[in-house]
């Protein structure tokens, strides 16, 4: 066990696992303060997940588009990028999805795949202008797109009342031929709300860890990451790969929007404030260590604590709770560089 | 409406729109001029406007008029101590500064609400009868009609903020302290070799930019709002930071983006009944700071701006 712990190279993993338990430990630490039995609260979390078949469903539900928007901002990190604006790609391409389900009627075969190429597109385009932006005019991609999120927010919200057929808080609904939802993955679970769009994002962390492990265009994206300027010795076209990131990454977010938009629900509705998508991407990408594998379980974690917490609230745990996990988890993780002195002070002294 | 009514409506509403955009920023600026970013901005509006809110709901039974006064006080206090972990995490630690801010900001949406569920027992606070009033400024309302605009009917705390401004330039351009927190956010390293705390200035910029983003979000909830939400701050400690970038890091910039970016904010609230500009949907005046900072950040493309080393941790002996 204590060699598990000691080997340096098993620090990929030891950090993630650190950060999840100390974040479980911090939000432990909140419920004994406020008064409330954390094993009851930790334990309604348990049930909200696993308790029936519905909710285990419901889980899924939940993870999917985290994982989507998880590798949106991992792809922008392997290239050096911080895509904090996957928020608002995630709001245009649930917007963009939905206006094609509901503009036009096509069989499925074609509708269903057109609804998820224009969200991915849309995601896309709203990332290809903080990617044009900082390849042409230096701006920095974390200001550009904490401005393009607010843009797409209210933008969205603008042309979701303009839409055909919309009232002035959501849209119609959508033709059933552009619909992810599935009769029969609802029926084995319960009548959950599942639907396809797990099967998307798994393909999209497959198709995540083949461009960028498998492909030369990957391989450039990540020495770009590593390097510019190496990489512009070596020949890269640097300013083309971070648009080329960008727009990728894009796409994943925009992807995950359909996933609510026309997996989960039919229609898109006007929102007031972020639901923050985008921003658990972060966390589901730092945790994963921005790798396709990785992202999927802590999606799938980030999905439990989001899932779970509303049976959280039943058991008399505020379901808050869950997001201040979720950020202490992400506080632990971005402080890696101190649990790696930790754990080397440890080693030392254990030696 | 004519044109004297317009100008006596907006004027009010912009200075009370602008001031938590300003304080936020000014703080900001403390915090960037020392090298640190502060994303977290928005989390540490969200801080302040909860304590303030919830002090304030708690002791104007006994209290009454005071209550507001303490509860500022209160919420400055309490986002100075929270970010103290901003500071912590990326100053001891050196963390990435944006992955830190975000995380300030997810913890704070999330801790806030839980603990209105814990205080309240609702998922926000119970609405304070005592807000801060809008009242008329001693003497300068006496002023012939410059006094009516810009001094009747308004919020003391704008002026707090157009004061703390002010201060703020003296302490950053006027004074052995500012001058050493910019050398510390332009190069930590000369900074060190001159015998300058790096650590101990990069603390302090990051804890006032806490104290100042507090009482931006206690002016904010306590003169516009009944009571703290979850959707009581909706992304003004963002528009701060828009404001900063585009008052290009320094105080007098800071006031001048501020008072615009609030003035787009008032006419947006008013524009329903302006002929020309009431066909135009909300959103538009919604998302027009933000569309107005790409177009200065491309403005300004090419020429250093920011100060040079925020964003990167200061690691003694580095190269």
């Amino acid at each position: 066990m204590l060699k598990l712990i000691f080997n340096e190279k098993n620090e990929k993993f030891i950090v993630p696992l650190l950060s999840v338990l100390l974040g479980f430990l911090a939000g432990a630490i909140i419920m004994i303060i406020t008064e409330i039995n954390p094993l009851e609260g930790y334990g309604a979390l348990i049930k909200g997940v696993f308790g029936n078949p519905r909710k285990f469903g419901e889980w899924i539900v939940t993870s999917t588009p985290l994982i989507l928007t998880g590798l949106a901002v991992a792809f922008g990190f392997r290239t050096g990028l911080f895509n904090i604006g996957a928020e608002g790609q995630f709001i245009v391409g649930a917007f963009t999805a939905v206006a094609v389900g509901v503009l036009i009627e096509l069989p499925k075969v074609i509708h269903l795949p057109l609804a998820l190429l224009a969200a991915a597109l849309a995601g896309a385009f709203w990332g290809f202008i903080p990617g044009i932006l900082k390849a042409r005019y230096k701006v920095h991609e974390v200001v550009a797109t904490i401005m393009l999120n607010y843009i797409g927010l209210h933008l969205i919200n603008y042309c979701i009342k303009i839409l055909p057929g919309s009232t002035s808080t959501k849209t119609g609904k959508i033709f059933p031929s552009a619909d992810l939802s599935s009769h029969f993955l609802s029926s084995i679970t319960g009548r959950s709300r599942l639907h396809w769009g797990i099967i998307v994002a798994l393909i999209a962390a497959f198709l995540f860890w083949y461009i960028i492990e498998r492909t030369t265009f990957g391989y450039e994206l990540r020495s770009v990451g590593f390097n510019q300027d190496a990489s512009k010795y070596a020949g890269m076209k640097v300013n083309k790969n971070i648009v080329y990131s960008m727009m990728i990454s894009g796409a994943f977010a925009g992807l995950a929007g359909a996933m609510i938009s026309i997996g989960t629900f039919d229609y898109a509705r006007v929102i007031g404030s972020f639901e923050n998508y985008g921003f658990d991407g972060i966390a589901v990408a730092l945790l994963g260590n921005n790798s396709g594998l990785g992202i999927v379980v802590s999606g799938f974690l980030f999905g439990a604590l989001k899932a779970g917490s509303n049976a959280m609230s039943l058991a008399t745990v505020p379901k808050e709770i869950a997001q201040i996990i979720m950020a202490s988890i992400v506080l632990f993780a971005a402080m890696n560089y101190g649990i790696k002195r930790f754990l080397l002070r440890l080693r030392k002294e254990v030696k | 409406m004519d044109f004297m009514q317009f100008i006596g409506i907006i004027i009010p509403l912009t200075l009370t729109s602008a001031a938590p955009i300003i304080s936020t920023s000014i703080g900001g600026l403390f915090s960037e001029r020392s090298g640190v970013i502060n994303i977290g901005l928005e989390g540490l509006m969200v801080i302040g406007a909860f304590t303030s809110a919830t002090v304030t709901v708690l002791i104007e039974g006994s209290l009454q008029g005071a209550s507001p006064w303490i509860g500022i006080l209160a919420g400055i206090i309490a986002s100075g101590l929270f970010s103290i972990i901003h500071a912590y995490v990326s100053i001891n630690l050196r963390a990435n500064q944006v992955i830190s801010g975000t995380a300030i900001n997810l913890l704070a949406g999330g801790l806030t609400i839980y603990l209105c569920e814990i205080i309240f027992k609702q998922q926000r606070t119970l609405a304070f009868l005592y807000g801060i009033k809008k009242e008329d400024i001693i003497g300068l309302s006496k002023i012939p009609v410059l006094g009516d605009f810009l001094f009747k009917g308004v919020h003391v705390t704008s002026y707090w903020v157009i004061l703390i401004v002010c201060i703020a330039w003296y302490i950053i351009y006027k004074t052995p302290f500012g001058l050493r927190l910019r050398a510390v956010g332009e190069h930590p390293g000369a900074a060190d070799s001159m015998g300058i705390n790096v650590y101990r200035m990069r603390y302090i910029g990051v804890i006032l930019s806490g104290m100042f983003a507090g009482l931006g979000g206690s002016i904010m909830v306590l003169t516009q709002d009944i009571q703290f939400t979850y959707s009581t701050i909706h992304g003004t400690g963002f528009i701060a930071l828009a404001a900063l970038i585009f008052g290009k890091w320094h105080p007098f910039g800071v006031l001048g983006a501020g008072i615009f970016f609030g003035f787009s904010e008032a006419l947006g609230i008013v524009a329903y009944q302006i002929p020309f500009l009431s066909k135009l949907p909300q959103e538009f005046f919604l998302a027009f700071p933000y569309v107005l900072t790409i177009i200065a950040l491309i403005a300004f493309a090419g020429k250093s701006v920011g100060p040079r080393s925020a964003g990167k941790p200061y690691e003694k002996g580095a190269r």
